[in-house]
């Protein structure tokens, strides 16, 4: 049996009335998107698992740019859901759990504890969609002291035009273990209109260590609301790299992780480059609730055509002898576009050090210089400093999976530039 | 008399509307060295980047001509690949790029292995996988600068103060490899304090003031006459006056 360090003070059918009362609340950040002009769908039944290999040819393609392998080679499990639907759900290593979250909690009445407690379901009318009509989502856990040796990937693919998928994801890494995560959601290519809720809740157990590199793939006309809430309990590690590098219509999130426990660290790394009208409201939260925890949120962020970006971070010292530092760096390559930085350092304790450095400007003309003096061309000289600008170092990633992001990281560019 | 690899023909170059050079004439033959030297302030850089094209560096006249081609309205990177190499004396740092993917891209050979021989020649082997220029000490950029000058090998090389910052051991490995990349090519190479050329070859010298050349002659000759009389004796020399 496993629980919850921390029992939540309300039951789940509380949390559930929460979400009833919160079905119009409107979102405290990004536009207001009404749910109900899109295809209220139900969560599909689940049925024999369909290999990836077996997907349909467009549908291949658009997972592999969202660093989906469909031979599965160099993974430790998969999780894909098209729509509302759970084609696939399986983990190949042994104290490894994939499976969708309507069927983990069938199996585990004890997940109920869990359930919104990382995220409010009351937070906004989002969260509340997703607390009362989910449609799956994935649940992964890794058992006490195992380690993956390959990532998890994990997909949420929208298919059907004018769809509002609202998944909810639950991540557990129990004590001692390490679990690391690719994920992509992505469209495919003709989608029109649709919606993406992604509900995710972290649990990082005491000395456990959890990656997650989200790469989201949408289209200029999808609208996309992620929640996310971490808690890392002692000694624990979260690390977080989130990429966008293509047009969406708006997408806007905050994920906030809690360090709980002495000791605990966490890492955001988010990296955006704004395209067409996409319009982008993102941050990251960090809330020191222990002592000698630790965390970074970086973000490196483009706007290009006529994009807005809004760039939030936020860390809350609680306790004493903690440490954070905010990064955020904007880099504008159009007079249309447009970058917020809003970095928050709100600080309870006397005995901390929170940091934050926020910069905004253009490529500078002596380094495009520098690099055509070279024989690079003006554009091969912007090219390369965009991807030199975008090159976070991501510390704490095993080799193998550094060289994934890497590669992942390759497959957005080679569209992008 | 050949035909010149480099020809600086009357040229003016004004930054921000103002002169700093004027009516300069320079030609630089095939499997020459020449030395540009001068006071600071005297223009040595300015005509380094003006003979490179850099938008900066307005020319209200003249024309330069590489390899009997005229030069003068090509971008930086035309002229570039036309045969012109740099190593600058002051170079930005680039984030997130690292000097191995710059060399494979702007040098002759993409190999890691022939890049990394290289780069230990430099003593830059450590740095290959850094940022370009970022977080370096002022030798190493000057070692990263004529690194990357190797890697291409251009025909017209220019050296903007190869020596100054750096400590006496490097200024040999420098000067020496620098000897190597220029035999069977020409360059133009600025120095201050001239110890560079006890490794160097140099065929002969310039000297620049307030903005005109006003001397020219034995490198070796110039550069000793300069340290005992300084530059105003150049002016009062009578075979420039």
């Amino acid at each position: 049996m496993f629980r919850v360090s921390k029992v939540p003070v309300d039951t789940y059918e509380e949390r559930l009335e929460k979400a009833r009362k919160a079905l119009d609340k409107e979102p405290l950040y990004g536009p207001d998107v009404d749910i109900n002009q899109f295809l209220l769908e139900a969560a599909a039944a689940e049925e024999k698992e369909i290999p990836l290999t077996e997907l349909p040819e467009e549908y291949r393609r658009q997972a592999l740019h969202a660093g989906i392998i469909t031979s599965e080679e160099g993974r430790s499990g998969t999780f894909f859901q098209q729509d509302t639907k759970v084609l696939c759900a399986h983990g190949k290593q042994e104290g490894l759990e994939v499976m969708s979250t309507t069927r983990a909690l069938k199996k585990y009445d004890w997940l109920y504890d869990y359930l919104w407690t990382g995220v409010s379901s009351d937070s906004d009318k989002y969260t509340a969609a997703v607390a009362l009509h989910r449609t799956h989502g994935y649940f992964i856990r890794t058992l006490p002291g195992t380690k993956t040796t390959f990532p998890v990937q994990a997909c949420l693919f929208i298919s059907k035009k004018d769809l509002v998928q609202r998944v909810h994801n639950i991540i557990i890494a129990e004590p001692g273990s390490e679990l690391h995560i690719i994920t992509g959601c992505t469209t495919s290519e003709d989608i029109q209109s649709a919606m993406h809720i992604g509900i995710s809740e972290f649990f990082v157990k005491e000395g456990a260590k959890i990656t997650f590199t989200m790469v989201h793939s949408w289209n200029k006309e999808v609208h996309v609301r992620p929640r996310t809430g971490v808690i890392v309990e002692e000694g624990g590690t979260f690390i977080n790299n989130y990429i966008c590098l293509k047009e969406v219509s708006t997408l806007q999130m905050y994920p906030t992780v809690f360090l709980r426990g002495m000791g605990s660290r966490a890492r955001l790394n988010s990296i955006i480059y704004g395209l067409g009208i996409s319009r982008f409201d993102i941050g990251a939260r960090a809330v020191f609730e222990a002592p000698k925890t630790r965390a970074e949120i970086i973000a490196r962020v483009i706007a290009d055509d006529a994009s807005e970006i809004i760039s939030r971070g936020n860390m809350i010292g609680l306790s004493k002898d903690v440490k954070g530092h905010l990064e955020c760096h904007g880099l504008i390559l159009s007079d249309y576009g447009r970058i917020v930085a809003i970095p928050e350092l709100d600080a309870k304790q006397k005995d901390l050090e929170l940091s934050h450095e926020a910069a905004v400007g253009k490529l500078a003309e002596e380094q495009i210089l520098y690099l055509m003096s070279r024989g690079l061309t003006a554009d091969q000289a912007t090219s390369l400093l965009v991807r030199g600008f975008l090159n976070v170092d991501i510390e704490g990633l095993p080799p193998a999976l550094e060289e994934e992001t890497k590669r992942l990281m390759e497959i957005e560019y080679s569209d992008l530039l | 008399m050949p035909e010149p690899l480099l020809e600086i023909a009357d040229l003016t170059v004004s930054v921000d509307g103002k002169t700093i050079l004027q009516n300069i004439n320079l030609k630089v033959q095939k499997n020459e060295v020449v030395c540009l030297f001068g006071p600071n302030g005297a223009g040595k850089s300015t005509l380094l980047f003006a003979v490179l094209g850099y938008p900066k560096y307005h020319l209200d006249s003249g024309k330069i001509f590489f390899k009997s081609q005229e030069i003068t309205h090509l971008s930086v990177d035309e002229r570039v690949r036309k045969g012109i190499g740099i190593a600058f004396q002051h170079a930005p740092g680039l984030r997130g790029v690292k000097l191995i993917d710059l060399l494979k891209l702007s040098g002759n050979s993409e190999k890691e292995q022939e890049i990394k021989t290289l780069a230990k020649k430099f003593k830059m082997e450590a740095f290959l996988n850094r940022d370009v220029n970022f977080g370096f000490s002022g030798g190493e950029i000057k070692r990263s600068e004529v690194l990357q000058l190797a890697a291409s090998s251009p025909e017209f090389m220019l050296l903007d103060e190869p020596d100054s910052g750096v400590d006496i051991e490097n200024v040999e490995l420098l000067g020496t490899e620098i000897n190597e990349m220029l035999k069977g090519k020409s360059g133009l190479i600025i120095t201050h304090v001239g110890y560079i050329l006890n490794f160097i070859k140099a065929h002969r010298a310039v000297v620049l003031y307030e903005g005109k050349i006003v001397c020219e002659g034995d490198p070796y000759q110039i550069l000793k006459d300069i340290k005992v009389k300084g530059y105003k004796g150049c002016l009062e020399c009578p075979k420039c006056r």
